[in-house]
C-alpha cells in the first residue's frame, strides 16, 4: 500500500490488477467495487486527499460552541463554530489513547471538548489544552516535563463554506471551493442555496453496495426515465424533455437539469419503444402531492448536482435535500438525507415541501429503486472482478451535453477518480 | 373509547399490510387525515418531515397505486407485532392513542430482520358508520436508519 505523499504513485499508469481496461473512460473494471486494498487507497488518496468533503450545514452550528460530528472517508471528525464565527474541523480522535473526543451527533460545548476516557481537553480549534493530573498527584506520576502537547493534537482540516454547505479538507493542495467546482457548478449550487435554509428532517438509508455505485447512479441521467416509472408518467423528468448535463472541466462534479415543457413527440417516442415506464392509465388520486411552484426564478424543474467525492444537492421541484454518501466498506454505504426548506417559507410552501418529500428518500416514489439497484449490481458482479462495465452512452468523453441520453457525467466521475487514484 | 374496538382497528391495520391487502389500508383512515412516517429524533428536534407524508385518504391510495404499479423492488413482506393501545386522552370523541409496534421484514430469500420498532401516535374518531378510523397516524420509529428502501407502509 502506498501513502498519500508518495509522488511516484501519482504517475503510475497501472492498477494492481493491471492497466485500466482499454485505457478508456467508457470501461470500468468491476474490481473497483470489491477490492479491499483499492478501498484503503480510496480513503487515503480521495477522501484524505485534495478533495472538499461535506461535513455539515452552516445552519447546524449557528452559535459559538455548536458542533456536529461526521466522517471524512474513514476518519471521524468534529466540526465546530468558533468564538469569532469561523468554523473549525479536526479529527475526532483523542491524542492520548485514540478515543472519540465527541461521541454524539452534535450539540454545544462552551469553550472546550473533553475526552471522557482520561479527561484530556481540546479548545475549539482542536488544540490539546489540558491533561488531567499532568503534574501527577503529590509529586508522584504525571507526564514527563518535556512532553510537548503541540506535537500530539488531532489532525486539523481546513474548512470552507459555499451556500451554507460546510466542507473540509486535509490537504494543503485543495484549491478554493469555487475553483474546485468550476464556475458552472458553483453557479448551480448558488442557484438553489440562495438564502438561509432550515432543516426539515434527517433520515439515513444504509445500502448494500459500494459507495461509487451510488455516486454513479446519481450522475447517470440515462437511467432516470427508465428505472423510475413515477418520474416518467408524471413528467417530472423524461429524456425527451428539454434538459442536459453539465460536467465540470475535470469531470469530478456535475449538475443535470430538466426544463419544464409539454412534450407530445417525446411521449410517442416512449410508446414506440414499448418501455415499461410509460403508462397513460396511471393518475394520482390526490394531485396535490405534486403542485410545484417555480421558486428559483427560472424554468428548471429538477436539478441534481454532485460534488466529488460524496455529496449530492437535490432540487426536485420544491423538494430540496442534501445527501451525504458515507462509505462503510467495499460493499456497504449509507446515505444521510437532510431535507430542507428556507427560513422564509410560508406555511403553504412548508406543506408543499412536506408532500413533495414523498418523492425522495428511502420511501421516495422516484428514488426508491435507487436503493436496491446498487445492490443488484454488487451481487451481479460477484464473480466478475476481471470483467468491465460499459459506460458508452453519448460517446467516450466526459464533457457537458445538451441531452440526458448520455453517461457523460458518469465518465466524468471515472476521469476524476483515476486522476486521484493514479490509475 | 372502547378499548376492544381500538385493538380491532390496530389488528385490521396490521393484517391489511402483512397479508398484502394494501387496498384495505387507506380505508382505515378518514377522508381527511394525516399519515406520516418519521423518527423519534426528528420529533424531538421539531423537524416536520416524514419519509412518507399524506394529508388525505386519496394520497394513501396513491401510495398503494405506486406500490402496485410503479415502484420496483425486491419482493418482501412485513410481519407487524402491534402492542396494546394506550388512550392518553379524549376530547370531543377524539382519542389520542399510543400503540407500540415491531416490524419484521421477510425478504424474498427468506431472511427475517427486525426492520423497525416504534410507536404509533394516533388520533382516532368514530365514523358515521360506527367504525373507528384514524384521523391521524404518526409513525414514530425508534431509530433513524431505513435499510435499502421502504416500499410498504409501516
Amino acid at each position: 500500500m502506498d501513502t498519500r505523499i508518495d509522488p511516484t504513485v501519482h504517475e503510475a499508469a497501472t492498477t494492481r490488477h493491471g492497466p485500466w481496461p482499454e485505457d478508456s473512460l467508457a470501461r470500468v473494471p468491476y474490481w473497483v467495487y470489491q477490492d479491499q486494498e483499492n478501498y484503503t487507497r480510496e480513503m487515503r488518496r480521495i477522501f484524505e486527499g485534495a478533495t472538499w468533503n461535506f461535513v455539515c450545514l452552516e445552519a447546524d452550528i449557528p452559535n459559538k460552541g455548536d458542533y456536529r460530528t461526521n466522517q471524512v472517508g474513514g476518519m471521524p471528525v468534529i466540526v465546530v463554530r468558533d468564538t469569532d464565527g469561523s468554523i473549525n474541523c479536526f479529527e475526532n480522535r483523542c491524542a492520548h489513547r485514540g478515543a472519540l473526543i465527541a461521541f454524539d451527533d452534535g450539540g454545544n460545548v462552551q469553550n472546550n471538548f473533553k475526552c471522557i476516557y482520561h479527561a484530556w481537553s481540546y479548545d475549539l480549534s482542536g488544540n490539546l489544552k489540558g491533561i488531567a493530573f499532568e503534574r501527577g498527584i503529590s509529586g508522584q506520576g504525571g507526564m514527563p516535563k518535556d512532553f510537548r502537547r503541540d506535537d500530539f493534537s488531532p489532525r486539523k482540516l481546513r474548512t470552507t463554506v459555499l451556500g451554507g454547505l460546510v466542507f473540509a479538507t486535509l490537504s494543503d493542495e485543495t484549491p478554493p471551493i469555487e475553483q474546485y467546482l468550476g464556475a458552472e457548478i458553483t453557479g448551480r449550487v448558488k442557484r438553489v442555496l440562495n438564502r438561509p435554509i432550515r432543516v426539515m428532517g434527517r433520515f439515513s438509508q444504509p445500502l448494500p453496495n459500494n459507495w461509487k455505485l451510488y455516486m454513479e447512479n446519481v450522475k447517470d441521467t440515462y437511467h432516470a426515465s427508465l428505472l423510475h416509472l413515477f418520474f416518467a408518467t408524471f413528467r417530472i423528468t423524461r429524456l425527451t424533455q428539454a434538459g442536459g448535463v453539465l460536467v465540470s472541466p475535470d469531470g469530478a462534479h456535475h449538475a443535470s437539469y430538466t426544463i419544464g415543457s409539454e412534450d407530445v413527440a417525446g411521449a410517442e417516442a416512449f410508446k414506440e419503444k414499448d418501455l415499461r415506464s410509460e403508462r397513460d392509465d396511471y393518475k394520482l388520486a390526490d394531485p396535490s402531492l405534486l403542485q410545484p411552484v417555480a421558486e428559483f426564478g427560472d424554468k428548471i424543474q429538477l436539478q441534481i448536482l454532485s460534488i466529488f467525492p460524496s455529496l449530492v444537492l437535490q432540487q426536485i421541484h420544491n423538494c430540496l435535500a442534501v445527501r451525504q454518501v458515507v462509505s462503510k466498506g467495499t460493499d456497504k454505504m449509507e446515505i444521510l438525507w437532510t431535507y430542507f426548506g428556507f427560513e422564509d417559507d410560508t406555511p403553504e410552501m412548508n406543506t408543499r415541501r412536506l408532500k413533495q418529500q414523498n418523492l425522495v428518500g428511502p420511501a421516495g416514489f422516484v428514488s426508491m429503486e435507487d436503493g436496491c439497484v446498487g445492490g443488484f449490481v454488487q451481487r451481479g458482479i460477484a464473480a466478475a472482478g476481471d470483467k468491465v462495465s460499459v459506460v458508452e452512452m453519448g460517446g467516450s468523453t466526459a464533457e457537458s451535453q445538451a441531452t440526458r441520453a448520455t453517461e457523460s457525467s458518469v465518465r466524468g466521475f471515472w476521469k476524476a477518480y483515476r486522476r486521484f487514484m493514479g490509475y | 373509547m372502547d378499548a376492544t374496538k381500538l385493538v380491532e382497528l390496530n389488528a385490521a391495520y396490521a393484517r391489511a399490510i402483512d397479508n398484502e391487502k394494501f387496498e384495505e389500508w387507506p380505508k382505515l383512515f378518514h377522508e381527511t387525515c394525516i399519515y406520516k412516517l418519521t423518527t423519534a429524533e426528528n420529533i424531538a428536534k421539531g423537524y416536520e418531515a416524514g419519509i412518507m407524508y399524506a394529508d388525505s385518504r386519496a394520497m394513501l391510495e396513491d401510495r398503494v397505486s405506486a406500490l402496485r404499479k410503479a415502484n420496483i423492488y425486491e419482493r418482501h413482506r412485513y410481519r407487524h407485532v402491534v402492542g396494546l393501545p394506550v388512550v392518553l386522552g379524549q376530547v370531543n370523541g377524539a382519542a389520542d392513542v399510543e400503540t407500540p409496534f415491531l416490524i419484521v421484514r421477510i425478504m424474498r430469500d427468506g431472511v427475517m430482520d427486525v426492520f423497525a420498532t416504534g410507536c404509533y401516535l394516533d388520533k382516532v374518531t368514530t365514523s358515521d358508520d360506527g367504525a373507528l378510523r384514524f384521523a391521524e397516524r404518526i409513525v414514530v420509529c425508534d431509530g433513524g436508519r431505513f435499510d435499502t428502501l421502504v416500499a410498504i407502509p409501516f
